[in-house]
């Protein structure tokens, strides 16, 4: 038996071999061209050539289109090309913000961009407060002293892998007129309801269903910093026999906090762009009910009948001004977060 | 009487149950069937024929009316047990409905046609399941086309996000020049500047380089990625120095200390990197939907979504590509989850 296992693993071994063979003899080749280049540039020169590759597709895919974005959002028309396109100034945010009221997005020259925000603002404060308390009570249920720990903590981290497309079809499939919520519902003497086309419940939907697909990924990091607090202060106020609610806040709370702030952001910064499984979902619709930022410079800039990509581009450059708030704060309060994690 | 419950309700420890200890497992179970009912229920639903999908209430395991073909009748006829008006039952095929009456003949004896009020038949029903609903898209939608167009993004992405970000991360963490704060800065930054901002230039970039429309298009502005750079430049620093200056002491090249040195001591983080970039370009969605107009071209998630956005949905063949679409994913799940979790608690990035 040993002597068959040792012989299928050793032609395993020698099939890898061949396998690696062309990919050894192009390394081989690569390598005498790259002598050259360090006898002539050295170290430094080697460090570049390293760098380069990744550098070039940073510089040419995200440093490039942010830069050029500016200069798109100044210009106006229907053409592609920078080069092709008319200067119009401030035109294009003059009219984002053209508003006669601005708490009526109805009065506003780009109403559905005004909707949008609208409807983005709402979903953000929403989702972010239901997300942190969802998955700061699932992290202090996992980090208790349970059975098959591992196994609970796969099923809520599930949702996070399936794309949003796949959750946006699960989810449209559940809320549909024949749907398992409905046949749910029915069981208790409701009528089926269509709460895909109901503005109320289909904003809703959208909420829940971004919650239940990204929970799982926000409780892993509250697990990790639940599991970062030293244990013996648990025991010490188990000695004292406080009760459950008075140790959450008087210790878990004040120890978590750092690294819940950093949680918090970073489910703002996602909800902020909130688009894919929503997208699917429920396509913007009804009417307008769920159309958020991302999908208003989406079909702006390349789905409408009309495009306008110098206003897509504004409309981008507004949003990315909120992230970038956004994501300052979140290094901020993580470089406090870890500054006060080396001083313990 | 509470000191029995007390009893029976003891936990190992000793102790009663506590409140919290209720709610723990009420919302592990709820859990368990919020989480993973959804996707059962697509699954179960995806064997469903086009009839069985339209019925109210549905049945969870997929349900068809059997069916029987008659003497006399070209097409195949419902089965129902049908009560007649003497109160016995028997198994009749129904011929046409008028009103409320069907037409019925046993298929033993199909020239005498019985008259049923419609409330006194019941279907014969059979499990079935409907594999048509996934041999069928292959023809009908190009599927293949979809299936390939997915596998060669993501793995032609995800090899070349491996190489460039080991050789970059292997350059800012072995090597001390000038401007490496600046590089490792300008990596840090891109993560402010996610998609959604920079779509419609970057669409202009890659329509003026002529990757409109090709896959291409889509793998390249994926593959740099700082959160790549982060998870292998974190783990080569924990390489000894020494073992470079050994390798070069015996005359290997700078190339040769990078493949043959840093990969392989890296291949624990590379594999972590290799499972979150075939995750992320299976599933990646806006970009291709931007880049890719031509059907040839779609993606899977961007195929699904354009044949779920129809007017006329055919909901049975879209479960069926929706369940083909997860089966990757349900994969890295059971087998690679552990790598995953471990890897954004350490990190704390997607």
């Amino acid at each position: 038996m040993a002597e068959i296992s040792r012989q299928t693993s050793q032609t395993g071994q020698s099939l890898g071999e061949t396998a690696m063979v062309p990919v050894r003899l192009a390394m081989g080749v690569i390598d005498a061209p790259l002598r050259w280049v360090q006898k002539k540039f050295g170290l430094g020169g080697m460090a570049a050539f390293f760098l380069l590759p990744n550098m070039l597709i940073f510089g040419i895919f995200v440093l490039l289109p942010f830069f050029i974005n500016f200069a798109y959002s100044m210009t106006g028309g229907t053409a592609l090309f920078l080069s092709d396109r008319t200067f119009v100034g401030a035109d294009q945010y003059a009219r984002l913000f053209d508003c006669s009221n601005y708490l009526n997005p109805n009065t506003c020259a780009e109403d559905t961009f005004w909707t949008a925000v609208g409807n983005t603002g709402w979903f953000v404060v929403l989702q972010v407060t239901l997300m942190i308390a969802v998955s700061l009570i699932t992290a202090l249920i996992l980090n208790r002293n349970l059975m098959a720990r591992s196994f609970w903590r796969a099923v809520f981290f599930f949702p996070v892998l399936l794309s949003p497309v796949v959750v946006g079809l699960i989810w449209k499939w559940i809320l549909q007129r024949q749907g398992l919520l409905n046949f749910g519902l029915y069981g208790f003497g409701f009528d089926p309801h269509v709460w895909l086309n109901d503005r109320n419940w289909a904003f809703a939907a959208t909420v829940g269903v971004s919650i239940w697909a990204h929970m799982g990924f926000y409780t892993l990091i509250i697990l990790a910093g639940l599991q970062a607090i030293p244990k013996d202060l648990y025991e010490a106020a188990e000695m004292d026999g406080t009760r459950a609610m008075r140790v959450f806040t008087r210790i878990t709370l004040p120890l978590l906090m750092p690294n819940l702030l950093v949680v918090i952001v970073l489910v703002l910064i996602r909800a902020v762009q909130i688009f894919d499984e929503v997208y699917v979902l429920t396509g913007g619709g009804p009417g307008t009910s769920t159309l958020f930022v991302t999908q208003y410079i989406y079909e702006t800039g390349f789905a409408a009948q009309l495009r306008n990509p110098g206003l897509a581009a504004a409309a981008s450059i507004l949003m990315g001004l909120v992230l970038v708030v956004l994501t300052l704060m979140q290094l901020g309060l993580s470089r406090s977060r870890d500054k006060k994690g080396a001083r313990k | 009487m509470s000191r029995v419950t007390e009893f029976l309700f003891r936990r190992k420890g000793g102790k009663g149950w506590h409140w919290t200890d209720i709610v723990t497992w009420v919302w592990l179970v709820v859990g368990l069937f919020v989480m993973f009912g959804p996707a059962v229920w697509l699954t179960a639903s995806s064997f469903k024929s086009p009839a069985a999908l339209a019925e109210f209430p549905p049945t969870i395991l997929p349900y068809v009316t059997q069916k029987v073909t008659v003497e006399g009748y070209d097409k195949p006829l419902d089965l129902y047990t049908a009560t007649l008006e003497d109160g016995s039952t028997a198994t009749l095929a129904e011929v046409r409905r008028i009103g409320t009456v069907s037409q019925m003949v046993d298929p033993k004896k199909p020239a005498e046609i019985v008259k049923v009020n419609i409330a006194k038949r019941m279907p014969v029903r059979q499990m079935s399941f409907a594999t048509e609903n996934y041999t069928e898209p292959f023809t009908h939608f190009d599927f293949v086309r979809y299936l390939w167009n997915s596998v060669f993004v993501t793995v032609t992405a995800t090899l070349i996000t491996l190489v460039v970000n080991s050789m970059a991360a292997f350059a800012l963490s072995k090597y001390e020049f000038r401007g490496r704060t600046f590089a490792m800065l300008l990596i840090l930054a891109t993560l402010m500047v996610p998609l959604s901002v920079i779509m419609v230039p970057l669409y202009s970039i890659v329509s003026a380089l002529g990757l409109f429309n090709n896959l291409w298009g889509v793998i390249l502005p994926t593959v740099a990625t700082p959160t790549g750079v982060f998870i292998l430049r974190q783990y080569m620093l924990t390489i000894p120095d020494e073992l470079l200056d050994a390798a070069r002491m015996d005359k290997a090249s700078e190339w040769q200390i990078y493949w043959r040195i840093i990969l392989p001591l890296t291949a624990p983080a590379l594999a972590v990197l290799a499972i979150f970039s075939v995750v992320w370009r299976w599933n990646d969605f806006l970009w291709p939907l931007i880049v890719l107009s031509r059907k040839e071209l779609y993606t899977l998630q961007v195929g699904l979504s354009i044949y779920s956005g129809e007017l006329n949905v055919q909901w049975h063949f879209i479960l069926a590509m929706t369940v083909v679409t997860m089966i990757p994913v349900v994969l890295v799940f059971l087998f690679l989850q552990r790598f995953i979790t471990t890897g954004i608690a350490g990190t704390g990035l997607k």
